[in-house]
């Protein structure tokens, strides 16, 4: 099989696998018992806190451990917008977010806060003069993502931050598909929160990490034992921790490599598309793009049956195709970039891993353009010129 | 999600393409949800005699066209008038409740070509 849908989620590396097992197996104590066992466990999560904290350039009292990327989203935009709805109603936000922010956004918008969803335009990037514009006196929180998860697109989050600051409004950055694939350093971003998961970064799923910068002070939306410093109560899930950790520290290290490796792969990839099937495009900006992040449409055929047939032929992929979602909307994100309906269901992407390799690419375009030519062939709506 | 005869049917539709003078021709769905299917029909003496299809869309919506050949041809007009979606995605051993109303189109696509057909008499 070929797999190239990383973004969707990652293999766990072995190293990873390995560490974890201990605190499956002979560790599993609860950190938060006093007898050995627990401290053993409180010790490893202490040290993985350390780990996850170097990776982003935070300190590691500013790390909280969550279920994943979902959890920190919720944990940071309603933490915030309770914290501090005394001061203000509005948040600002992107067109483009994950279902995480912007469902969590709509749910406060029935709470009475008002939302704004900036544009990002054909490139699928936010213009700060938006940004700007947006801004109220009421603004407490803006929320942006830094790497879309469909198109791939990084947004000027420095900027942003620089902005956020200026007006003294919270910065909460949803990191889930940038942390650990491009250089993501929480003070040179200027945020004050930054969301994580394990699981995109060849750690384990049900996992994730919370930067909330010193002094932020969130409201606690879930209640239990205290844990977390009162944000994500719960027993610690120890081996998904350590296997986060684990996994920070891996990609710390090969950082550079694997994005001049997957920036490698990637380029191979779009040129041998583009060049070599009529009416193919690439979806968001070519140049501030994730590396190994793809997503391809093609005139006349439907990204399900695309989808479909690459899994025949052992290659996994993903689409934005209304048709594969549940909802049965085209995706928010193809439409926000102006695509029109028929343009949004034809999507392909690709998402590129350190176990691809240059002979897959290759098999992999060979098979992209059989599959066109005969999806194009039974469509009604492909008239050969 | 799709059952295994959906994904022989999408795998190895039966009777894609177009029928050249064809008797009747009809095309139904939107580009807003997906699916646009043509069908088109060839008939003798009442009946289909045959049934070919092209389909924008997923892989329910090319497995309920191709099914609907394979349903339809050697019906008369009023057998094949009478198979309705509910018909296509039993013949399919089911289709994903989401799937249903959105990519189900075939039986609408045929009783459009067979309109076509009798307009034209």
């Amino acid at each position: 099989m070929i797999y190239m849908d990383h973004s969707a989620t990652s293999p766990v590396k072995k190293e990873v696998f390995e560490v974890m097992k201990p605190y499956l197996k002979e560790s599993y104590g609860n950190a938060s018992t006093f007898y050995s066992l627990g401290r053993e466990a409180k010790v490893a999560m202490e040290n993985a806190r350390e780990n996850v904290a170097k990776l982003i350039g935070a300190n590691p009292e500013e790390i909280i451990f969550t279920s994943g990327g979902t959890e920190s989203d919720n944990i940071a935009i309603q933490g915030i917008a309770y914290k501090l709805q005394s001061k203000g109603k509005h948040i600002i936000t992107s067109s483009i977010e994950h279902p995480a922010v912007i469902e969590t956004c709509k749910g406060l918008e029935n709470k009475g806060f008002k939302v704004s969803y900036l544009p990002v335009y054909k490139n699928g990037i936010i213009k700060i003069s938006d940004l700007k514009k947006a801004i109220a006196d009421e603004t407490i929180l803006i929320t942006i993502m830094h790497a879309n998860n469909e198109i791939g697109t990084i947004q000027p989050i420095a900027e942003i931050g620089e902005v956020a600051k200026k007006h003294d409004i919270k910065f909460h950055c949803d990191g889930v598909q940038s942390v650990g694939k491009i250089p993501v350093d929480v003070n040179k971003l200027n945020v004050d929160l930054l969301s994580v998961s394990a699981h995109k970064l060849h750690g384990p799923k049900g996992v994730g990490a919370l930067y909330i910068k010193k002094g932020t002070k969130l409201k606690p939306i879930l209640f239990g034992g205290g844990q977390e410093n009162d944000l994500s109560p719960g027993t610690e899930n120890i081996p998904g921790i350590v296997g986060l950790a684990k996994a920070c520290e891996i990609a710390k290290l090969e950082l550079e490599n694997n994005f001049t490796y997957l920036t490698n792969l990637q380029e191979k990839l779009i040129d041998g598309v583009l060049d070599n099937i009529e009416e193919s495009y690439l979806n968001g900006d070519r140049e501030k793009r994730l590396p190994g992040n793809v997503n391809f449409r093609f005139t006349g055929i439907e990204g399900e049956s695309i989808v479909l047939m690459l899994d025949s032929k052992g290659i996994a992929g993903s689409t934005g195709s209304a048709c594969s979602s549940k909802k049965l909307t085209p995706s928010h994100v193809l439409k926000a970039i102006g695509l029109e309906d028929l343009d949004s269901h034809g999507s392909l992407r690709l998402t590129i891993g350190m176990e691809n390799n240059e002979e897959e690419v290759i098999t992999v375009i060979e098979e992209i353009k059989s599959i066109v030519e005969t999806l194009r062939s039974m469509s009604p709506l492909w008239k050969k010129k | 999600m799709y059952t295994e005869k959906v994904m022989d049917h999408f795998t190895n539709p039966r009777n894609v393409g177009e029928i050249e003078n064809a008797d009747g021709e009809g095309t139904v769905g939107n580009p807003t949800c997906g699916d646009v299917m043509t069908i088109y029909i060839k008939v003798k003496d009442n009946v289909l005699e045959d049934i070919k299809f092209k389909t924008f869309g997923c892989g329910a919506a090319i497995a309920t066209s191709s099914m609907i050949t394979e349903l339809a041809i050697g019906k008369t007009i009023e057998e094949a008038l009478k198979i309705t979606k509910n018909h296509v995605a039993e013949a399919l051993e089911g289709l994903p409740k989401t799937k249903m109303h959105c990519s189900n189109l075939a039986a609408d696509a045929l009783k459009a070509a067979i309109e076509n057909y009798k307009s034209k008499k």
